[in-house]
């Protein structure tokens, strides 16, 4: 069979940087970097994630489809955030704007 | 249908149905990824509009229990690409110990998190008729140290101040909580499941160089699942720590 065998080295390096990208995850989160510590929480998570998909899912060394369908996973969901947050950015009335929902001030507080 | 050995009569090789049966579960996980992705939505515009609400929430959260939670994870994801390895390099004891390790590191993330819920319900952070997110600090118990229940008085007398329906708003965050890390407990109930199969395949010597599928497409499952926890941890435990 010719298909490809990741060794244990390359997992467990890919594992150490997962920990690594964990803890500077964190320590970015005590930090003040005002509008910027979601971006750096993103950026962290979606290194973190290609990682996983690229080593441990083998998505590196599948064939050219199955590349091409997690790709579209991608788009689709960029397609779903893109359209939906720009709906919700170019509206007069924003969420926040609204009284809270109906159902939360039966709560007595 | 006709089958031999491990191979269906539909395939030319055994290597073509790992390659067709991972194409299938890659296909079903950008189902899982639209699902999830709508989840993320919703809690991206609710943060944004409420902004001071979601810290006061995740500020209430454990980072010790949920980092922790996250090494727990990622290390499991460690151990179920090494039975992949075990699995194709033909070590079949190793296969077993691997999925074993991977099920126990699964089942420490469940109990952390029935832990963490347990609190949730102490501090009346469940939404509903009885939430009232100054819960805890109207009444600290004897292990809670007095400076951080007077902290999290203050911070949250100074978010009520910016945000005077911040107990309605706050059990949005809730919501999207518990029905996130939810639905992502509820996959890796069903990821253990399927690893008991795995492991009890494993007992018979089923999984070999030439046959490892099982093996590889849970392993693709259960990498996923260690996914939407990556991105669950920073967005939910991680909102405004740094005062």
């Amino acid at each position: 069979m010719s298909e490809h065998i990741v060794s244990p080295k390359i997992y467990l390096v890919i594992f150490l940087t997962l920990m690594a990208g964990t803890a500077i995850t964190v320590w970015a989160a005590f930090q003040n970097f005002g509008k910027f510590n979601i971006v750096i929480a993103l950026a962290i998570a979606t290194f973190k994630a290609t990682l996983v998909v690229l080593y441990f899912m083998h998505a590196r060394y599948s064939p050219k489809r199955t590349q091409l369908v997690i790709v579209c996973s991608v788009f689709w969901l960029a397609i779903m955030l893109a359209l939906t947050l720009s709906d919700y950015q170019t509206r007069e009335h924003t969420v926040s704007h609204l009284a809270p929902p109906a159902i939360f001030n039966l709560v007595r507080t | 249908m006709h089958r031999t050995g491990e191979l269906y009569g539909h395939f030319e090789t055994l290597e073509q149905q790992k390659e067709s049966a991972a194409l299938g579960m890659w296909i079903f996980l950008v189902t899982e990824v639209l699902f999830f992705g709508g989840l993320f939505l919703t809690y991206t515009i609710n943060r944004h509009a409420f902004n001071t609400a979601f810290g006061a929430g995740s500020n209430t959260l454990d980072i010790v229990l949920g980092g922790g939670n996250t090494v727990v994870l990622i290390l499991s994801s460690l151990t179920m690409a090494m039975a992949v390895w075990s699995a194709q390099v033909g070590k079949k004891q190793l296969v077993s110990i691997f999925l074993i390790s991977t099920l126990a590191l699964g089942t420490v993330f469940l109990g952390v998190k029935v832990i963490e819920y347990k609190q949730k319900f102490d501090h009346h952070l469940i939404p509903g008729s009885a939430f009232d997110i100054r819960y805890r600090s109207k009444h600290p118990t004897a292990a809670d140290k007095p400076e951080e229940i007077a902290t999290e008085k203050e911070e949250l007398e100074k978010a009520f101040a910016k945000d005077p329906d911040l107990n309605a708003h706050a059990q949005l965050y809730f919501s999207l909580y518990f029905g996130m890390t939810g639905l992502h407990a509820l996959h890796m109930i069903i990821g253990a499941g399927l690893l008991v199969w795995l492991i009890k395949g494993s007992f018979a010597g089923r999984y070999t160089p030439q046959y490892n599928t099982p093996v590889e497409i849970v392993g693709l499952y259960w990498h996923f699942v260690d996914i939407v926890w990556i991105y669950l941890f920073p967005l939910l435990y991680l909102i405004d720590r740094h005062r």
